[in-house]
């Protein structure tokens, strides 16, 4: 057991886990935030999804190990970042979600998809999109979702 | 009789250790002969091409070939099957926004997860495929001219393809490539890095040069 100091939606935490520990189950278990879900398990689905250091990443392969300095940002903090609050406004007004478990990791990509990209093409959105999967075959409604929040980012 | 006795003896043992002292410095040359015969068959170009070849049966090694591909996607596994998760290589290599490179690969394996991982970790440029669209590997005289054509090499000439080998993180990385997520070990490269970076130091002693067509 090792002892980590992270920074997760802007606050400093301190955890005491096996160093092998995947972040996800730091969140979850250690952290008690269950917003970021577990999907596969094997960086398949993006149901995991978080940023880290403002990358969207696959929480459930990185070992707490190797987060290092890097900032954790997970879908609780969405609400208080404009383009979060964009993008879950438009999954709202869209009526998105229908079963809902894949959609914090949706909103997670979807938002570092538009930090980088503001005006995504289809292309875009398909291939940044492409790693989350939606057991619910809610793609289409995901897609015109983020246009939305592009354009209302504008 | 004492006397010549004693004598014998001793010519015995001079005998035995001039024989000896002979036979020593015999093999002893016979090594030296075969190192220095090493060394300048290496810099001549049939030397050269016999390392190249050694380096070449690295180069397409799973662990090497499956980040140099002609398409739109990397490879992973031994049998070199499309990356899953739908990756894709993006306009830098790197993957898309939501879908990066990074978005799994670390700055080091993951072992507890089977993520393997380096520093930058990212597909090589279409210019360093050693494949076709149908992932059919590149014969050896392709590899080796794409590889010395400083306009695709990223302007290496042989000592920065050498310093590449020896230092570039994701060369280090396929010699150390740790677990699968099932929690077997990778397959290694057919020569060890050391093994690696000396054929290569011999193939560009020689001048890299390149097989014929094909």
């Amino acid at each position: 057991m090792e002892t980590y100091k992270l920074t997760v939606n802007g606050q400093p935490r301190e955890v005491t886990v096996d160093p092998g520990t995947p972040l996800l189950w730091v969140l979850r278990e250690e952290l008690k935030m269950t917003g970021t879900k577990y999907g596969c398990g094997i960086a398949a689905c993006g149901a995991c999804t978080v940023h880290l250091g403002g990358v969207a990443t696959r929480s459930c392969v990185v070992p707490v190990s190797l987060v290092g300095s890097r900032p954790v940002l997970t879908i609780e903090a969405m609400a208080e970042d404009p383009v979060g609050r964009a993008v879950q406004d438009a999954w709202v007004s869209h009526d998105v979600v229908q079963c809902g478990y894949c959609q914090s990791g949706q909103i997670m990509s979807a938002v570092a998809l538009l930090k980088s990209t503001p005006k995504p093409t289809d292309v875009n959105i398909e291939e940044s999109m492409g790693g989350n999967l939606c057991r619910c075959g809610t793609y289409v409604r995901i897609r015109e979702a983020i246009k939305a929040a592009s354009q209302q980012l504008k | 009789m004492r006397a010549s006795s004693l004598m014998l003896r001793g010519m015995s043992v001079i005998l035995v250790a001039c024989g000896a002292w002979s036979a020593l410095t015999l093999a002893g040359a016979a090594r030296q002969d075969a190192s220095q015969k090493s060394k300048a068959g290496a810099s001549t170009r049939a030397g050269g091409l016999a390392a190249w070849q050694q380096v070449y049966s690295v180069l397409t090694h799973p662990r090497c070939i499956n980040c140099h591909t002609a398409t739109n996607y990397p490879q992973q596994g031994d049998d070199r099957h499309r990356h899953f998760a739908n990756v894709v290589r993006g306009p830098a290599g790197k993957g898309v926004p939501a879908l990066q490179c990074v978005t799994c690969h670390q700055e080091a394996n993951a072992d507890s997860t089977g993520v393997p991982g380096a520093h930058n970790w990212y597909l090589a440029p279409l210019s360093m495929k050693w494949q076709d669209l149908n992932d059919k590997i590149l014969s050896s005289a392709e590899v080796c001219r794409a590889i010395t054509d400083r306009s695709k090499n990223n302007n290496l000439d042989g000592a920065g393809l050498l310093k590449h080998h020896e230092e570039e993180p994701l060369v280090l990385w396929a010699f150390q490539p740790s677990r699968r997520i099932d929690g077997n070990l990778r397959t290694l490269p057919p020569l060890t890095h050391e093994q690696f970076v000396e054929v290569t130091r011999q193939w560009v002693a020689a001048g890299t040069p390149c097989p014929q067509n094909p």
